[in-house]
């Protein structure tokens, strides 16, 4: 293999596989770095499973037209407006054409089937999930001649003023080595399976996180850019992070270990207490946000507590519920104080006002009189056997990342943009996502930047 | 708990996939298994015949093995679909054939032909076994046209009952309400689905066998094998008719339509079952259900010989081999139809009736 490259991808995952499909159709000799084994490779990617795209009118995979504005309205919506509006924008008409472009480069839809997810219409499903989604990608980057190394650690990157020279390895096989390349995409995500540094920011509850996707995933390409004078964005607590079952493994548990029962039941703390409306709104726009509020629970853990009407209600899970033929012996079985729960349970019962219950809409069942209010789908607990989940914070991925501007070329710390180094991924997400999260932005901001400096690297090179 | 370690099995990767389903385009038995949030033996029974061991799902998952969810779904459903041929064989006495199913298939196999052999050679003389016979009839001079219809009318009928039994029992076990009928609407959907191996195309790719990149060969020598046995078995058919509708006797000319369907037919028979068993040698293992390798290339074995011996016996039936090819070949006949009920064949017949309940099931729930 040669050491000298007109384009060197950092990454493995979609952004990383769309940067080097780019750049090879652009011309450019290409080689990716994947730090992880084969079987990992792709961050992830591998747990994704959908794409928000905007796009004019219905297609056989999505049921209607979401407007380049509807969009832009969902995004300022879930990050409160603390996002970089000129990307922003520009990533969600780019994303127009994502959906095309990524079938050409081998990826398959599939229809929504299930059911369960109301997203029919503004997110497309890939066919067979993340994993199938990477796989054709790197079919296609191998049959286009890009070069990749799995197991391959970058442990040094070269920069002089702003310009990227080489990436030095370590390799398990072939041992240390150099490699040079005229341009460099980082495409290498977050710092999420990194608690070290998580304990930075988040203090010794970082901890008692789970991270849902591969233990690869350790920041390290984005601690060496922004130590050299790379940019940096966004809030260091901020993250992607759901409620997720608390038997999960530490990480790569992956989809199977969330909860969408949130809204059909109630939600407490180690002390039995509740401590957020969890009828605010509908799974899954509100699905992001029990992440950070269980992590702000003593020692990061809650409870769904709900009843035996509704199990058929939400998905299957991975983990059976814990059950209790009383509310007291659920407490037993959780290690909560069965006084304190049952006070939370009797008291919560006495203030809901029962109105009609549809849980495909925002209802009218809501409680009066306690505090937090459940102010949607409140029903009573009181059908045996009593059932709970326990939930600790699932981290997807974090938002600190390296500054970059519509061409993804990355941004210096005083403000001017690299001759050759363009980020895109997870790496840069903190750009567009200041904070929250709604379903398949990850994989917009992914294939979107990804391809741009997949283009621009390339073209850079070739100059 | 359910009745074998290996239903437990299933059972724990169904629960992982129900709360997954991202495979849920990829074939039948996600959907199918969508529709439930318990399983019964019977259910998982119908799930594993109702997978077609594409690999897609193995190649596409993100829990399968190194993952410590260790999901290996077409391992697993393999080992069940295998395990469930003897949990429905009839007579149940004869359920033990499918353990050591290689080696039985090939002792009845050997056994089959050396009796029509010495059969041959005790029946008649030297110089009839060994002569040269052409024209209608030449058959005959070896073994009476009514004592061969008999024979086989006798095997091919017994192997019929025991797979009528078998299907019934696994039928029970897998629809709801029990001893429920199927409906002509769903059955010619699964035989729309059956007659192009649908679910054998690893959601749109083609499928999977030595390592990640998708081919559609199985499905081809698939398609050779299947539609080979079809087209023998069609060709013996219109000869059958050929003699009591018009006393028209075997061997017939080159061109006549029983020889034209035996020919392609066995050339699907014999090209078939090499390319189904190179693909067998080159599979990546952690796909196969290794314990039953020897049942999966017994079958492929007793198809290759029953397509090699009637077409050495149609090119050299004009010879002084053709005695004993007829004896080798009938032999090979003979035993792949008794074997029938207690081999791989079954495979295709229970993978119908899962078709047919899953079109049913679709159907169902189109319409509610």
């Amino acid at each position: 293999m040669s050491s000298k490259y007109d384009v060197l991808v950092i990454g493995g995952g979609n952004a990383a596989l769309c940067a080097a499909i780019s750049a090879r159709r652009g011309g450019a000799s290409v080689l990716v770095l994947e730090g992880a084994p084969k079987f990992y490779r792709g961050g992830n990617t591998r747990h994704t499973r959908n794409l928000r795209c905007a796009h004019d009118a219905a297609t056989e995979i999505l049921t209607g037209p979401y407007t380049e504005e509807e969009f832009w309205q969902d995004l300022l919506l879930v990050t409160g407006g603390q996002t970089d509006e000129v990307l922003a924008r520009h990533m969600i008409r780019e994303s127009k054409d994502i959906l095309n472009w990524i079938v050409e480069q081998g990826v398959r839809w599939q229809p929504s089937l299930g059911g369960t997810l109301s997203l029919g219409r503004t997110n497309s499903f890939f066919l067979g999930g993340g994993r199938a989604m990477l796989n054709a990608l790197y079919l296609t980057a191998e049959r286009l001649g890009v070069d990749v190394e799995y197991d391959a650690e970058v442990t040094d990157l070269v920069i002089e003023d702003g310009m990227f020279l080489a990436a030095r390895l370590k390799r398990p096989i072939k041992g240390e080595s150099e490699i040079r390349a005229t341009s460099l995409v980082a495409a290498a995500g977050g710092f999420e399976a990194n608690i070290e540094w998580l304990k930075q920011y988040w203090g010794d509850a970082a901890d008692n996180f789970l991270i849902r996707g591969t233990p690869y995933n350790r920041g390290s390409i984005l601690k060496m850019l922004l130590d050299k004078g790379v940019q940096e964005v966004g809030d260091p607590t901020q993250c992607h992070a759901v409620a997720i079952d608390a038997r999960a493994p530490k990480f790569d548990g992956g989809i199977i270990t969330r909860h969408d029962s949130v809204v059909f039941g109630i939600v407490v703390n180690k002390h039995a207490q509740r401590f957020y409306d969890e009828g605010e709104d509908i799974w899954p726009k509100r699905y992001a946000i029990w992440g950070r509020l269980v992590a702000a629970q003593p020692d990061q853990i809650a409870y769904i507590i709900f009843d035996s009407t509704v199990v058929t209600s939400f998905m299957p899970t991975l983990f059976p519920p814990i059950a209790g033929q009383t509310v007291a012996e659920l407490a037993d079985k959780l290690e909560l104080d069965p006084a304190a729960l049952e006070k939370t349970v009797t008291e919560f019962n006495a203030a809901v006002r029962p109105g009609t219950f549809d849980h495909t809409i925002l209802d009218d069942s809501v409680t009066e009189g306690i505090t937090p209010p459940k102010t949607h789908w409140a029903r009573k607990i009181e059908t045996p056997p009593y059932l709970a989940y326990p939930v600790r914070p699932g981290i997807t991925f974090t938002y600190l990342g390296t500054r970059v501007n519509k061409e993804a070329r990355m941004l210096m710390a005083d403000g001017k943009p690299s001759a050759n180094m363009f980020a895109a991924g997870e790496i840069m997400a903190g750009n567009v996502l200041g904070k929250g999260y709604a379903a398949g932005m990850g994989m917009t901001i992914g294939s979107v930047f990804g391809r741009i400096a997949g283009r621009e690297a390339a073209k850079h090179a070739r100059n | 708990m359910h009745g074998t370690r290996i239903l437990d099995e299933a059972d724990r990767l169904m629960t992982v996939c129900n709360s997954c389903r991202y495979c849920e385009g990829l074939c039948a038995v996600f959907p199918a298994m969508e529709m439930r949030r318990a399983f019964s033996d019977g259910d998982l029974n119908y799930l594993a015949n109702l997978c077609h061991s594409c690999g897609a799902c193995y190649v596409d998952y993100q829990f399968s093995p190194p993952h410590e969810f260790n999901v290996n779904v077409p391992k697993t459903l393999a080992v069940a679909r295998a395990e469930s041929y003897a949990a429905y064989a009839w007579p149940q006495a004869l359920s033990g054939a499918f353990a050591r199913n290689g080696l039985i298939i090939s002792v009845i196999a050997a056994l089959s032909m050396a009796a029509f052999i010495l059969g041959f050679a005790a029946l008649n003389d030297h110089s009839v076994l060994f002569g040269v016979h052409t024209g209608p009839g030449a058959f005959y001079k070896l073994m009476p046209h009514n004592a061969m219809a008999a024979l086989f009318s006798a095997a091919f009928l017994y192997a019929i009952l025991a797979l009528v039994m078998s299907v019934r029992a696994f039928w029970r076990d897998i629809g709801t309400p029990i001893g429920g009928r199927a409906d002509g609407g769903s059955i010619f959907q699964a035989v729309r689905d059956a007659g192009e191996l649908r679910y054998l195309h690893g959601g749109g790719v083609g499928c999977y066998n030595e390592d990640d990149k998708p081919t559609d060969r199985r499905k081809l020598f698939h398609h050779l094998t299947f539609y080979g046995f079809l087209l023998c078995f069609a060709a013996t058919s219109v000869a059958t008719l050929y003699h009591y509708l018009w006393s028209r006797e075997a061997p017939y000319p080159w061109w006549d339509l029983p020889v034209v369907l035996g020919t392609l037919g066995g050339i699907g028979l014999i090209v078939g079952p090499i390319g189904l068993f190179a693909a067998k040698m080159r599979r990546d293992p952690a796909l196969l259900d290794e314990q039953r390798y020897g049942m999966d290339v017994g079958f492929i074995a007793m198809l290759f010989l029953t397509g090699f011996t009637g077409m050495a016996l149609l090119v050299l039936r004009e010879t002084a081999a053709m005695g004993p090819l007829l004896a080798l070949h009938l032999g090979a006949v003979f035993a792949l139809f008794i074997t029938m009920p207690y081999g791989k064949f079954v495979h295709g017949i229970y993978r119908f009736v899962a078709l047919v309940r899953y079109a049913q099931e679709r159907r169902s729930e189109a319409g509610s």
